[in-house]
C-alpha cells in the first residue's frame, strides 16, 4: 500500500457568499521512499494541496490515507499528533526560533511528542542529526549567527528529529543562492537514498524539480501530469 | 507535555527577550513592592496609633466590688468588700489574655508639703503594675517596687499637677510630703497625661503602695500594726529555731475548737478596684470572660448566684480603636489592589503584543505537533512565571523600602507575613487571569495563517 494516498480530494473555500473551489478532485498516490516534486504556478492550488498533505488542513471531501490510516476527518488535535508523529516540515523561510541555539531548535518538536524522551536522549538525537547535516561545529550557534544554507540545514535536522515517515519541503530553496540550493537539494537526495525517506518538494522552480525522481504538476486544482520519471533523473551523478 | 518542560520552555522563551520580560514584570514588581511597603508601613502606623489609643485605657478592664442589697435596698457599687489584692495576682497568673493587673485602694485627703497644701483629685494605693496597666512612665526618678508594697514603705509617686501646685515646678524627687500626718518620700514623678475624655485632670494624682495607704493612712489602726509586729517577732523566735535539736514544745498546741474560739486578728485586705490591661483590644472580651469565671471560682459563688463584683470595659475608646485600625487596613487593601490590577493590565498588554509578535513561532510549534492546549499552557506559564518573578523581586524591594523608611524617617514598620503571602498569591493570580486571554488567543491561531504571518 502507498504511504500516501489521496482519492478525489476536493477543497472549497467559502468567501462570504461565494464558494471558491481550489482543489477539484485530486487523486494521487506516493509510495514509501519516493522523492517527488510538486509543481504548479501560484494560485494553482499547490499550497492548499501541500497543507492537506501536511495535515495542516482537512479536505472538504475525499479520502486521505496516510500510513494506512484514513485521516480526512481527523480533529485539530489528532492532526497535531499526526504531524508530530509522521511528518517533518521544511519551510522556505526556515522558521527557526530566534535567539535559540541550533540544538534547542532541533529538540523543540520532541517536547510535543506523545512518548516523552529523557532530556539526554533528546540531546543525543539532536546532536546526531546536526552531525548528519554537517553542523557539528555550530550546535550552540543562534540562527542569526548562521548563514541561510546553515539555517535551512538546522531546519532539516529539526524536521527529522521525530523520525517522520514523510518530509514535506515547501520551497526549501526559495531564499537561498544557487550554490547552497544545490547543497540542500543534494542533502534531500542523500536522505532519500541512504535513509529511504519519502520527500515531497513543493516548488515552482523547474531546476529544483529536476532533482526529483517524479514530478507532479498541478494546475487549476487538478493533477495535470504525474509522470513517473523525469528526464533529468538520467543526468544524476 | 510535562509541566517541567512547559516551565523550561516558558523560561527559555522569556530569556530570549530578557529586556521585554524585565520591563513587563516591572509593573508587578512595583505593584507588589508597593503592597508590601504600604502594608508594613501602614501596619506599623496602625500599631503606633493603637498603642497611643491604648494609653488612653482602651485595653483596660475595670473590676469593682459588687453592691450589697438588704431587703430590696441596694447600697450601690462597692458596698461589699469582695475584691482582694490576691484576686489581682490570680488574674495575672491565670488569665492568658491579661497582660497586667493592679489593685487600687482609693483615698481622698490633704497632701501637705512645707507650708503648702493641696487635695489631689486621685490618691491611689496600688502596686508597680499600675504603671504597666495604664502604660504610664516615670518622667523623673523611679517607680516604687513590689518590695515597697510588701513592706508598706512610705514612698509615693506624684503627677505633674502636684509638682506644679506644691513644688512650683521644681523637682520633688527625694522630698517628703505628708498625707494625714504620715510622711511619704517622693521617689518618682509620673509623665504628663493631660485630661481624660471626661475632662478630668489625670496628672492630679499621687500613687503609693496600697499597703501603706490602706494600713497607714486610711485604715490605720494600732492593733493591726501591733499585731503585724508581734507576729513577725514570734515567728522568728519559735523554740524550734532557738533550740533546733530540742523536741520540746513550750506551749500546748491549741485544739481546733480553741482556734475557732480565739481567731487570729484578721487583716482586712479588701480593695476598691482592680484595673486590668488585656494583651490587645481584641482580647478584651476573652479577658473579661476569663476574669469572670476566675473570680466566681475564687469567691466560691454558686453557678446560679449573682456576681459579687462588677466588670466593665471602656467600650467607647475600644470602638474608636478598632474602627481606626479597620479603616487603615481597608485603605491599604484598596491601594494594594489598584496597583496590582495596573500591573496585571501591563502584563496582559505585553503578552498580547508578544502573541502577535510570535505568531510565526506559534504556527511553527503547531506545525510540528503542538496542540492548542500546549500553546495555551505555554503562554499561561510565561505570564505566571513573569508574575511570580515580579512578585519575588517586589517582595524584596518592598521590604527594602520599608526598611529604608523605618531607618531614615524613623517611621514605625511591622513585618507582615500575611502581606507577603497575599502578594505572592495575588501576583500568581494576576498572571493567570491577565495571562489567560492572550494565551487563549494564541492557542486559537490557525497554523497555516500563523506560518504565513509577516
Amino acid at each position: 500500500m502507498a504511504l500516501l494516498d489521496l482519492r478525489d480530494v476536493r477543497k472549497t473555500y467559502h468567501l462570504g457568499e461565494v464558494d471558491l473551489p481550489v482543489l477539484k478532485g485530486v487523486t494521487l498516490a506516493i509510495e514509501k521512499g519516493e522523492l517527488v516534486a510538486l509543481m504548479g504556478a501560484s494560485g494553482s492550488g499547490k499550497s492548499t494541496l501541500m497543507n492537506i498533505l501536511g495535515c495542516l488542513d482537512h479536505p472538504t471531501s475525499g479520502e486521505y490515507w496516510l500510513d494506512g490510516r484514513e485521516i480526512s476527518g481527523a480533529s485539530t488535535d489528532e492532526r497535531a499528533m499526526l504531524r508530530n508523529d509522521l511528518i517533518g516540515f521544511v519551510f522556505q523561510n526556515f522558521n527557526l526560533l530566534t535567539r535559540t541555539s541550533a540544538l534547542d531548535n532541533v529538540t523543540m518538536p520532541l517536547n510535543y511528542a506523545r512518548v516523552a524522551l529523557h532530556e539526554t536522549a533528546m540531546r543525543a538525537r539532536a546532536e546526531k542529526l546536526l552531525r548528519l547535516v554537517g553542523l557539528e561545529e555550530r550546535m550552540d550557534h543562534h540562527p542569526s549567527q548562521l548563514s541561510g544554507g546553515q539555517q535551512q540545514r538546522v531546519a532539516i535536522a529539526r524536521a527529522l528529529v521525530n523520525q517522520p515517515r514523510l518530509l514535506l519541503a515547501d520551497e526549501p530553496t526559495g531564499n537561498l543562492d544557487s550554490r547552497t540550493t544545490e547543497e540542500i537539494l543534494q542533502m534531500f537526495r542523500r536522505l532519500n537514498e541512504t535513509e529511504g525517506l519519502t520527500v515531497i518538494l513543493v516548488t515552482h522552480d523547474p531546476n529544483v524539480a529536476d532533482h526529483a525522481k517524479r514530478v507532479i504538476r498541478i494546475r487549476d486544482g487538478l493533477i495535470e501530469d504525474q509522470n513517473a520519471a523525469v528526464a533529468a533523473q538520467l543526468d544524476w551523478p | 507535555m510535562k509541566s517541567y518542560r512547559i516551565m523550561a520552555t516558558a523560561l527559555r522563551a522569556l530569556r530570549r527577550n530578557i529586556m521585554r520580560a524585565a520591563l513587563t514584570t516591572l509593573g508587578i514588581v512595583i505593584g507588589v513592592a508597593a503592597v508590601i511597603a504600604m502594608m508594613e508601613i501602614g501596619r506599623g502606623s496602625s500599631l503606633a496609633i493603637q498603642r497611643t489609643i491604648a494609653t488612653m485605657g482602651a485595653n483596660n478592664v475595670l473590676i469593682f466590688p459588687g453592691n450589697a442589697a438588704a431587703a430590696g435596698v441596694s447600697f450601690g457599687a462597692g458596698s461589699i468588700l469582695t475584691l482582694t489584692p490576691s484576686d489581682a495576682e490570680a488574674i495575672v497568673a491565670d488569665c492568658p489574655s491579661v497582660a497586667a493587673a493592679a489593685p487600687i485602694v482609693r483615698a481622698r485627703t490633704q497632701l501637705v508639703y512645707g507650708n503648702r497644701n493641696w487635695v489631689p483629685n486621685t490618691i491611689n494605693g496600688t502596686t508597680p503594675s499600675y504603671l504597666d496597666v495604664r502604660d504610664w512612665k516615670a518622667s523623673e526618678g523611679v517607680a516604687f517596687t513590689d518590695h515597697d508594697v510588701r513592706n508598706a514603705s512610705k514612698v509615693c509617686m506624684v503627677g505633674q499637677t502636684i509638682v506644679r501646685e506644691l513644688f512650683n515646678g521644681e523637682s520633688p524627687v527625694g522630698r517628703e510630703v505628708r498625707l494625714q500626718n504620715v510622711t511619704f518620700k517622693i521617689v518618682g514623678v509620673l509623665a504628663g497625661k493631660g485630661a481624660n475624655m471626661m475632662g478630668q485632670d489625670q496628672d492630679d494624682i499621687v500613687i503609693a503602695p496600697w499597703t501603706t495607704l490602706k494600713y497607714r493612712v486610711t485604715g490605720s489602726s494600732a492593733t493591726t500594726a501591733a499585731n503585724q509586729g508581734t507576729t513577725v517577732v514570734a515567728s522568728s523566735s519559735l523554740p524550734s529555731q532557738v533550740y533546733p535539736n530540742a523536741q520540746l514544745s513550750l506551749y500546748s498546741t491549741p485544739s481546733s475548737v480553741q482556734q475557732a474560739d480565739t481567731p487570729a486578728p484578721v487583716r482586712f485586705a479588701n480593695i476598691d478596684q482592680i484595673v486590668v490591661a488585656a494583651r490587645s483590644a481584641e482580647l478584651i472580651a476573652p479577658a473579661m470572660d476569663e476574669i469572670t469565671s476566675l473570680l466566681r471560682e475564687r469567691h466560691h459563688l454558686k453557678p446560679d448566684a449573682p456576681e459579687d463584683f462588677i466588670i466593665r470595659d471602656l467600650t467607647e475608646i475600644t470602638k474608636t480603636m478598632s474602627s481606626t485600625s479597620e479603616l487603615m487596613t481597608k485603605l491599604l487593601l484598596i491601594v494594594a489592589m489598584i496597583s496590582l490590577v495596573v500591573g496585571g493590565v501591563g502584563i496582559m498588554n505585553i503578552m498580547l503584543v508578544s502573541v502577535t509578535e510570535r505568531t510565526r513561532e506559534i504556527g511553527l510549534r503547531m506545525a510540528v505537533g503542538a496542540q492548542a492546549s500546549d500553546i495555551l499552557r505555554q503562554f499561561l506559564a510565561e505570564a505566571v512565571v513573569l508574575c511570580l518573578i515580579g512578585g519575588s523581586v517586589g517582595i524584596l524591594l518592598g521590604r527594602a523600602t520599608s526598611l529604608i523608611v523605618s531607618l531614615t524617617l524613623h517611621w514605625p514598620t511591622a513585618t507582615s507575613l500575611g502581606a507577603i503571602i497575599a502578594a505572592v498569591a495575588v501576583s500568581a493570580g494576576v498572571g493567570v487571569i491577565f495571562g489567560y486571554y492572550p494565551a487563549w488567543k494564541a492557542s486559537r491561531l490557525d497554523p497555516i495563517e500563523a506560518l504565513r504571518y509577516e
